[in-house]
């Protein structure tokens, strides 16, 4: 039993998460948008923790693929779902949740390919290289967007809105739960070694015959996939969306999750995720002082206790340099 | 053709500024080897500085001659932002000495956004007008070309820094210490230099070019905000990659290309289908294509990283 112990948890939380979103129209609407919240900012930290904490590269632009992902589904649930209905044999649950996964999937292949686009060039270049593109990327993304025309279908600075609200309990959990899952056993299978092999020491894993660049490449590829589908989930949440929305300061929030959760431990960043989240919402009060604090716990995190509040397992532990 | 002159001219002002950025961050590079993102946030409190001084000391300012206050203020906000670059490393990157890499990198993320926020705190997220330190009437419009006097301040003020730099970096011991720390720093100590000062003074030294940045690109564009050094501040970045990082006058000649290029998009890009809208994102295509054909920028050396 226990060697299928992590499948029967996945299983248990799809369950669990389907229940719960039946019952939801009883749940507290507010309660439920905060958990709703937690939900996407932990597939948004434990993919953005697969290139930064996992394969230790430094990506700083995941809310460009969150809009990619965003844009992408919204776009499709807006001008083609309409069509695909019928097809599905006209509007009940079942064709809703396929249009809806089916822009999901969009919107994550999209961001998939532009992760493949950016990190193709960059990934081959070392670490803070790739930190500043992807700063970059996230620019063109927004500059893009906000340039495209009012009533075209990227809605122009002003964004998208009118989207339908599809994102329940029962999708942000099952893939945040896939999410977690995916991740998880990609690092930990014999293939995933390789990320952390990359991590430690890029020289020395290269010596040892790792595609070091591929390796890089799966894992920003794979990262940027999950934000997309985190996009999605987020713009069928709040059911308007702009440019705006996803500028870097979106991604710096991501980066802080995973830094004080702990670069390369999953637990610690979905915990990181549940924390600051909740967090955010109680000290909505204290906007002005809230990234003053972040900050500073960063700088102090990173002379005390750079391994993050709940370090990954201890063999695989990066040894002091 | 006038048209074209005058937007390249234009290009030239911007492009300076740029340059005046970008070099911080080479030097800092050079000598460290990261990214020091709050470079461009020391930018912003450069503008502001000379706002407070301009606030402080306005009527004894406001009875001397322009150029004269100006060099005042410039020389004064330079100093203030250059004890602060210091402070910054000593606090924040000093402690990181020897530690990963990413590390460092965070925690200038860290202190960039700190940087911001506090500002924002103090300062109000609203945009201020900044004070007319330099006439902005124009000085001379021959030809159809139109130069204002604030522009050629600024051209004049960044050639007289790079010329500065440049002799501080090669004629005084201090900058051969800077160079031998760069190209090898356990050398450089076995050979007697001290590492810390030097790290001290191109943190300062670095810190007090963008301030001067700052009130310069202040009064080309005169309303300022907390968060106005993030945009030129990674343009600059870009220009230091762009001419090979580590490497001075790749710094200086990275500004001018960002900067002319990014007014021609602005001026002429319509006619090829561009957006104006899009020059906002010129500098950061540039960079993509760099790291794809020439990683190592214009002027850099490729270098191979030994084990």
């Amino acid at each position: 039993m226990k060697r299928y112990a992590p499948q029967i948890a996945l299983i248990a939380v799809l369950a669990v998460s389907l229940g719960i979103s039946m019952m939801s129209s009883q749940l507290d609407a507010y309660y439920l948008d905060i958990a709703l919240n937690v939900g996407i900012n932990i597939i948004l930290a434990v993919s953005l923790n697969l290139v930064n904490g996992h394969t230790g590269q430094f990506s700083l632009g995941h809310a460009a693929f969150m809009a990619v992902g965003a844009y992408g589904a919204s776009i499709f649930t807006l001008e083609a779902a309409d069509q695909l209905i019928p097809m599905l044999g006209g509007p009940s649950t079942f064709a809703t949740g396929v249009a809806f996964l089916i822009a999901l999937l969009i919107g994550g292949l999209c961001a998939a390919f532009c992760g493949w686009l950016v990190g193709m060039p960059s990934l081959r270049l070392r670490g803070d290289y790739l930190a500043i593109v992807t700063l970059g990327f996230n620019e063109i993304v927004r500059v893009i967007l906000q340039n495209t025309s009012g009533d075209g279908p990227f809605g122009g600075p002003l964004g998208l809105k009118g989207i339908p609200a599809h994102t329940s309990f029962f999708w942000v959990f099952a893939i945040a739960a896939l999410c977690v899952y995916g991740v998880a056993s990609m690092v930990n299978s014999t293939y995933g070694r390789g990320f952390l092999a990359v991590r430690d020491d890029e020289i020395a894993a290269g010596s040892m015959g790792i595609n070091t660049t591929r390796y890089k490449v799966t894992a920003f590829v794979t990262g940027s996939f999950f934000a997309g589908l985190a996009g999605g989930l987020y713009a069928h949440l709040r059911t308007t969306i702009s440019p705006e929305g996803f500028n870097f300061l979106k991604s710096f929030d991501i980066v802080v999750i995973v830094i004080l959760g702990g670069m390369g431990s999953t637990a610690g960043v979905v915990l990181a995720a549940i924390v600051l989240t909740v967090l955010n919402e109680f000290l909505r009060d204290f906007e002005q002082y809230r990234m003053i604090v972040f900050s500073l716990l960063l700088i102090v995190m990173m002379i005390v206790r750079p391994q993050g509040l709940l370090p990954s397992l201890p063999f695989l532990k990066r040894k002091k340099a | 053709m006038e048209q074209f002159l005058q937007q390249l001219l234009n290009g030239l002002f911007q492009g300076s500024i740029y340059a005046l950025i970008a070099l911080g961050y080479t030097m800092v590079y050079g000598v460290l080897r990261f990214i020091n993102f709050a470079h461009g946030d020391v930018f912003m409190l450069g503008a502001f500085t000379a706002l407070g001084l301009h606030k402080a000391f306005g009527p004894a300012l406001a009875s001397m001659p322009w150029p004269v206050s100006l060099i005042l203020i410039l020389l004064a906000s330079m100093a203030i932002c250059g004890a602060l670059g210091i402070i910054i490393e000593l606090l924040a990157y000093r402690p990181l000495r020897n530690r990963p890499r990413l590390n460092v990198l965070i925690t200038a993320i860290g202190v960039s956004l700190f940087i911001e926020y506090t500002a924002q705190l103090f300062f109000g997220a609203t945009q201020r007008p900044f004070p007319e330190l330099i006439p902005r009437t124009p000085v001379a419009s021959t030809g159809g070309l139109t130069i204002s006097v604030a522009q050629v301040i600024v051209l004049a003020t960044t050639i007289t820094l790079l010329i500065g730099l440049r002799i501080v970096v090669m004629k005084t011991r201090m900058g051969l210490a800077m160079r031998a720390l760069s190209l090898n720093p356990t050398a450089s100590t076995l050979m007697g230099v001290n590492n810390s000062v030097v790290i001290s003074f191109t943190f300062g030294l670095g810190s007090a070019l963008a301030a001067a940045g700052g009130i310069l690109y202040a009064s080309l564009y005169p309303s300022i905000e907390p968060f106005m050094g993030i945009q030129p501040g990674l343009k600059a970045f870009v220009a230091a990659v762009l001419g090979g990082i580590g490497n001075i006058p790749g710094a200086a000649l990275g500004g001018l290309i960002i900067g002319i290029t990014e007014t021609l998009v602005k001026g002429y890009g319509q006619h090829f289908g561009i957006p104006s809208g899009y020059s906002e994102a010129v500098a950061f295509v540039i960079l993509i294509l760099i790291l794809v054909f020439k990683p190592s920028g214009i002027l850099g050396k490729t270098e191979r990283e030994k084990v």
